[in-house]
C-alpha cells in the first residue's frame, strides 16, 4: 500500500515537467530565419550574385537554421586555430559582426560584415576594425578594453610559441599601440586618431588590402 | 579541418583584418589562386547512377582520391564525366562524408564491402562519426572472431616440427586433434565418472546378514573398493604428471585453477596411503575423504558450459556479493526482531539471536521446515512480514546475475575486450594525431612556404610546380596563421621544441637575448629570405645543393635544435653534416607533405644563421644539455 501512495506521488510531478519541456522543444524548433531575398542582399553589399550564392551554401551548410549563435561561432572559429584557445577573440568577433546586438548573426549581418572587410574603402574597414576594439561601442577605445582584445590574440597562438609567451607581452604590445595611436595622450583612442593614424602607417595601408582577393 | 568549415575560411580571412592595425610587422604575401576556377558541378558516375556535387565539395578532403588529382585516372572524355565501377549504395555513404563531414555507416551494409569500398576512396574508417561507430567496431570484430574460428579449424593440421611436448600439450588441450587425444579423453572422463560412482555407492547399504546391522557397501568389500579408488588415483597421477610436462609454462599451469583441483582430488589418497591406522587422525582422515567428492569437477575438462557458468559466477561476483550481503543484513534485523517478539512465550524454539538466524533464513528463502515457529501475535505479524520480504529480496538481485550469464555467454572473452580498448585508444589517438596534424602542417609548410619565397626568387618553374602542389585552401589557412603570428611577434612551435626552450630558458638567460635578436630582426621589418641569403655563405660543411640555402633563416634555427636532442651523442660535426644532408629528404617529399599529416615527424632544418659567434655558442650550450 506505501508503495501505491509512493507512486501516485511521483506521478503528477512527471507530467507536469513533459508538458514544459513539450512548450520548450517547440520553441527551439521554430528559431528559423530566412534571409531577404538575393536582388535586396545584391543591392545592400557589393557582392555579386554568384558570390551571395556561394556565400550562403558555406552559411547554410554550417548552420542549417539559417542563424548562427556564439556558441556555434566560437565552434566554427576554433577550428581554425588548433594550437590555441579562440574563443574569447570570437566572442568579440561575434559582436563585431552582430550589429542589431540580438545574439545571433544572421545572414545579412554575415554578409554586411563581409562586404565592409573585402569591398569597403579603407575608411570603411578601419571603422569595422574600430568597431570590433571599441568593446563598450562608446566611441573610445581605453587601454583596458585594448588590453582585453590583445590578450585574446595571445590567447589564440596557444601555449607553444617561440619565443615563449610572457605574462607582459600583451600589456607591451598595448603600451606600443597606445603610444602609436594616442596624438593627444589622454588615455583613450578615439575614431579620429586611429584613422589618422593608421593612414599615414604604410604597413597597415598594405596589409588593410591583403585580403581583398579572398573570395 | 573539418570540411564543413571549409567554407567559413574566407569568413576567417577576412575577419584577420582586425588584426591588422595592432600588428607592427609587415604581414606574408597572400598565397594567390593561380587557376582560379569558377566553382563548377562535376559528375561522378557510379555503376550508371549519377551523383553531381561541387567541385570545392570534393577539394575539401585533399588526401582522398576524389579530393586529389587521382580522380583524373576515371575521367571519361566523351562523356565529361567520372566514371567509377563501384556499388552505387556505398558510394552514397563515402559523398556524404564530403558534402557534411561525417562518415556515417548504414547498418545494412555488409562490413567487408564497406571498407573495401573505404579503402579504394582513401578514407580511413577510424573517422566515422560517434553515432555510427560502435555499430562498425562490433560488426568488424564479430567478422574477425568469424574469420578466425574459420582459421583455427585449418589450423589443424598438424605442424610439422613440433617436439613431442609440443604434441602432447596440443593432444589435452584439443582432443579432436588425433585419435590418441580422443581416446585419452574419454579414458579420464570414463574413470572419472566411475571414481564418482564408487564414491557414493559406498555408503549405500548393502544387504546384510540378519545379525549385523546395516553396513555400507564400502565396508563390506573393502578391498574392491580400495582397488578401485587405487586404480582411479593410479589413472589420475599419470595424467597430471603428464599434463605438468607437457605445459609449456609448469609455473603458470600449476597455478591454474584446474590442476588446483587435479591435485585435491588426488591428494586424500596419498595421504591416507602415509598415514597410519591411527586413532587419533583417523577422524580427519575421514574428514579427508570428503575431498574426492573433488573429482566431479574434473569434469569440466569436458564440458564447455561448466567452465562458461564457473566463468559467470566469477564475473558476477559483486552481483552475488550484493546479494549476499542484502541478505544477511535482512537477517539479522528479522532475527532481532523475532527473538524480541518471541522473548516472552513460554518454551519457545527462539532462545538466543543466533538460533533465530535459522528461522529467518529458512523463512526469508520460503522453505518454511516448520521446526521453529512463532506463537505471539506480534511473532507472527513480524514472521509474515519477513517470509514477504524475503521474496523481495532474494526476486532482486538474481535477473541481474540471470542477464549478465546470459550477455557474458554471448560475448566475447575478455581478452577480446580488452583489445577493443587497446583499438579505442588507438582510435582516439589517430583522431588527435590529425587534428594535431593540422598544426604539424603548418609548421611544415612553414617552412615549404618560405621555400616556395626562396624559389621564386631563384625562379626554377619545376621545382615550383611541385612544390606549390598543396591545396589552396591549405595554403590559405596556413597563410591565415602566419599573419597571427606576425601580429603577435611569436611564432607557432610544436610541443617538443617547446618544452626544450622551456629547459634552456631556465637552464641559463642565453635564450633571453634570442627573442630579443629575432625581435630585432622583425622590427627592421626584413623579409626573412632576403636577409637570409646575406648570411648563408659561412655555413659550414655546406654539402647542401645551392638553392636549399636560402633556407636558412633566423626563426628556424630552433627545429634544428630539436634534431639536435634527438641524436643522442654526435660529435657536433658530423651531426651538422647529417642535419645538412638530410635536408634533402624533405624537400625532396614536399608535394607528399599532405600525406605527413597524420605522423608527428620532427623534419630537421639546417642550423641558421645568427651571427655566428652566437651560433657556435649555441651549439656549445646544446651539447651540454644532451
Amino acid at each position: 500500500m506505501g508503495a501505491l501512495m509512493v507512486i501516485f506521488s511521483v506521478q503528477p510531478k512527471q507530467r507536469r515537467k513533459t508538458t514544459d519541456s513539450v512548450e520548450d522543444e517547440l520553441e527551439l524548433s521554430t528559431v528559423r530565419h530566412r534571409p531577404e531575398g538575393l536582388e535586396q542582399l545584391e543591392a545592400q553589399t557589393r557582392f555579386s550574385r554568384k558570390e551571395l550564392q556561394i556565400l550562403y551554401r558555406g552559411f547554410k551548410n554550417e548552420c542549417p537554421s539559417g542563424v548562427v549563435n556564439e556558441e556555434t561561432f566560437k565552434v566554427i572559429y576554433a577550428q581554425f586555430f588548433p594550437q590555441g584557445d579562440a574563443s574569447t577573440y570570437a566572442h568579440f568577433l561575434f559582436n563585431a559582426f552582430d550589429t542589431d546586438h540580438n545574439g545571433s548573426v544572421s545572414f545579412e549581418d554575415f554578409v554586411m560584415g563581409l562586404s565592409i572587410l573585402l569591398r569597403g574603402s579603407i575608411q570603411e574597414k578601419l571603422n569595422w576594425a574600430f568597431n570590433l576594439y571599441d568593446i563598450n561601442k562608446d566611441g573610445y577605445i581605453t587601454k583596458e578594453e585594448m588590453l582585453d582584445i590583445m590578450k585574446a590574440i595571445y590567447d589564440m597562438m596557444g601555449k607553444c610559441t617561440y619565443p615563449a609567451l610572457r605574462e607582459e607581452a600583451p600589456q607591451q604590445h598595448v603600451e606600443v599601440f597606445f603610444q602609436k595611436m594616442d596624438k593627444n595622450k589622454d588615455g583613450v583612442v578615439t575614431i579620429d586618431e586611429f584613422i589618422d593614424c593608421c593612414q599615414n602607417d604604410e604597413n597597415i595601408m598594405r596589409s588593410m588590402h591583403l585580403f581583398e582577393n579572398v573570395l | 579541418m573539418a570540411g564543413g568549415v571549409a567554407a567559413w575560411l574566407p569568413f576567417a580571412r577576412a575577419a584577420a583584418i582586425g588584426w591588422m592595425p595592432v600588428a607592427n610587422l609587415p604581414m606574408p604575401v597572400a598565397p594567390t589562386e593561380k587557376n582560379k576556377r569558377q566553382d563548377e558541378l562535376i559528375i561522378l558516375n557510379v555503376s550508371g547512377r549519377r551523383f553531381e556535387t561541387w567541385r570545392n565539395t570534393l577539394d575539401r578532403y585533399p588526401d582522398t582520391l576524389l579530393g586529389s588529382s587521382e580522380k583524373e585516372f576515371f575521367y571519361n572524355e566523351e562523356t565529361k564525366e567520372y566514371f567509377f565501377d563501384r556499388d552505387p549504395d556505398v558510394f552514397r555513404s563515402v559523398l556524404n562524408f564530403y558534402r557534411t563531414g561525417k562518415l556515417h555507416f548504414p547498418r545494412y551494409e555488409c562490413i567487408s564491402s564497406y571498407d573495401e569500398e573505404l579503402a579504394f576512396f582513401g578514407i580511413i574508417s577510424e573517422i566515422i562519426g560517434d553515432c555510427c561507430y560502435e555499430e562498425y567496431k562490433d560488426r568488424k570484430r564479430e567478422n574477425a572472431e568469424r574469420l578466425m574460428d574459420d582459421q583455427e579449424d585449418n589450423k589443424d593440421a598438424k605442424l610439422p616440427n613440433m617436439t613431442f611436448r609440443e604434441t602432447m600439450w596440443r593432444a589435452f588441450e584439443n582432443p579432436h586433434t588425433s585419435t590418441m587425444a580422443l581416446v585419452f579423453y574419454y579414458v579420464t572422463g570414463f574413470f572419472i565418472a566411475i571414481s564418482v560412482i564408487t564414491n557414493v555407492v559406498e555408503t549405500v547399504p548393502c544387504g546384510s546378514s540378519p545379525n549385523q546391522k546395516e553396513v555400507p557397501c564400502g565396508e563390506r568389500y573393502t578391498v574392491a573398493f580400495f582397488c578401485m579408488d587405487t586404480a582411479c588415483v593410479m589413472i589420475f597421477t599419470v595424467e597430471y604428471l603428464m599434463r605438468l610436462y607437457a605445459a609449456p609454462n609448469r609455473y603458470r599451469f600449476m597455478r591454474s585453477v584446474m590442476s588446483i583441483i587435479d591435485v585435491v582430488a588426488i591428494l586424500p589418497y596419498y595421504i591416507g596411503l602415509v598415514m597410519t591406522d591411527n586413532e587419533d587422525v583417523s577422524g580427519a582422515f575421514v574428514t579427508l575423504r570428503v575431498f574426492r567428492v573433488f573429482r566431479i569437477f574434473k569434469f569440466s575438462r569436458h564440458s564447455q558450459g561448466l567452465r562458461i557458468l564457473g566463468y559467470t559466477l566469477k564475473s558476477c561476483a559483486s552481483e552475488l556479493g550484493f546479494l549476499l550481503f542484502s541478505l544477511t543484513m535482512a537477517i539479522i534485523i528479522f532475527a532481532t526482531v523475532m527473538f524480541y517478539a518471541e522473548k516472552g512465550s513460554s518454551s519457545s524454539k527462539f532462545t538466543s539471536i543466533p538460533a533465530s538466524f535459522w528461522y529467518t533464513i529458512v523463512t526469508m528463502t520460503t522453505l518454511g521446515y516448520g521446526d521453529m515457529v512463532p506463537k505471539t501475535i506480534a511473532g507472527k505479524i513480524f514472521g509474515s512480514i519477513c517470509s514477504l520480504s524475503g521474496v523481495l529480496v532474494i526476486a532482486l538481485p538474481v535477473p541481474v546475475i540471470v542477464s549478465n550469464f546470459s550477455r557474458i555467454y554471448h560475448q566475447n572473452q575478455r581478452a577480446d575486450k580488452r583489445r577493443a580498448q587497446k583499438v579505442q585508444k588507438a582510435r582516439l589517438a589517430r583522431i588527435r594525431i590529425a587534428k594535431t596534424g593540422t598544426s604539424n602542417a603548418f609548421l611544415h609548410s612553414k617552412r615549404n612556404g618560405l621555400f616556395n619565397e626562396a624559389l621564386e626568387f631563384t625562379s626554377s618553374t619545376e621545382e615550383e610546380q611541385r612544390l606549390k602542389s598543396t591545396s589552396l585552401l591549405e595554403s590559405q589557412h596556413h597563410h591565415l596563421l602566419h599573419c597571427l603570428e606576425k601580429t603577435t611577434n611569436h611564432e607557432f612551435v610544436d610541443e617538443q621544441y617547446y618544452q626544450q626552450s622551456y629547459l634552456e630558458a631556465g637552464l641559463q638567460n642565453y635564450s633571453s637575448r634570442s627573442p630579443s635578436l629575432s625581435s630585432q630582426d622583425g622590427v627592421t621589418g626584413t623579409c626573412c629570405t632576403r636577409r637570409s641569403k646575406k648570411h648563408h655563405t659561412p655555413l659550414p660543411n655546406a654539402s647542401a645543393p645551392a638553392h636549399l640555402q636560402p633556407l636558412t633563416h633566423t626563426h628556424t634555427h630552433h627545429q634544428g635544435l630539436q634534431e639536435l636532442s634527438t641524436i643522442h651523442i654526435h660529435p657536433l660535426s658530423t651531426s651538422r653534416s647529417s642535419l645538412n644532408m638530410r635536408v634533402d629528404g624533405p624537400a625532396s617529399l614536399n608535394c607528399q607533405s599532405n600525406q605527413i599529416t597524420t605522423a608527428i615527424i620532427s623534419i630537421p632544418t639546417p642550423p641558421v644563421t645568427t651571427p655566428d659567434g652566437d651560433l657556435s655558442h649555441q651549439n656549445v650550450v646544446k651539447v651540454s644539455a644532451l
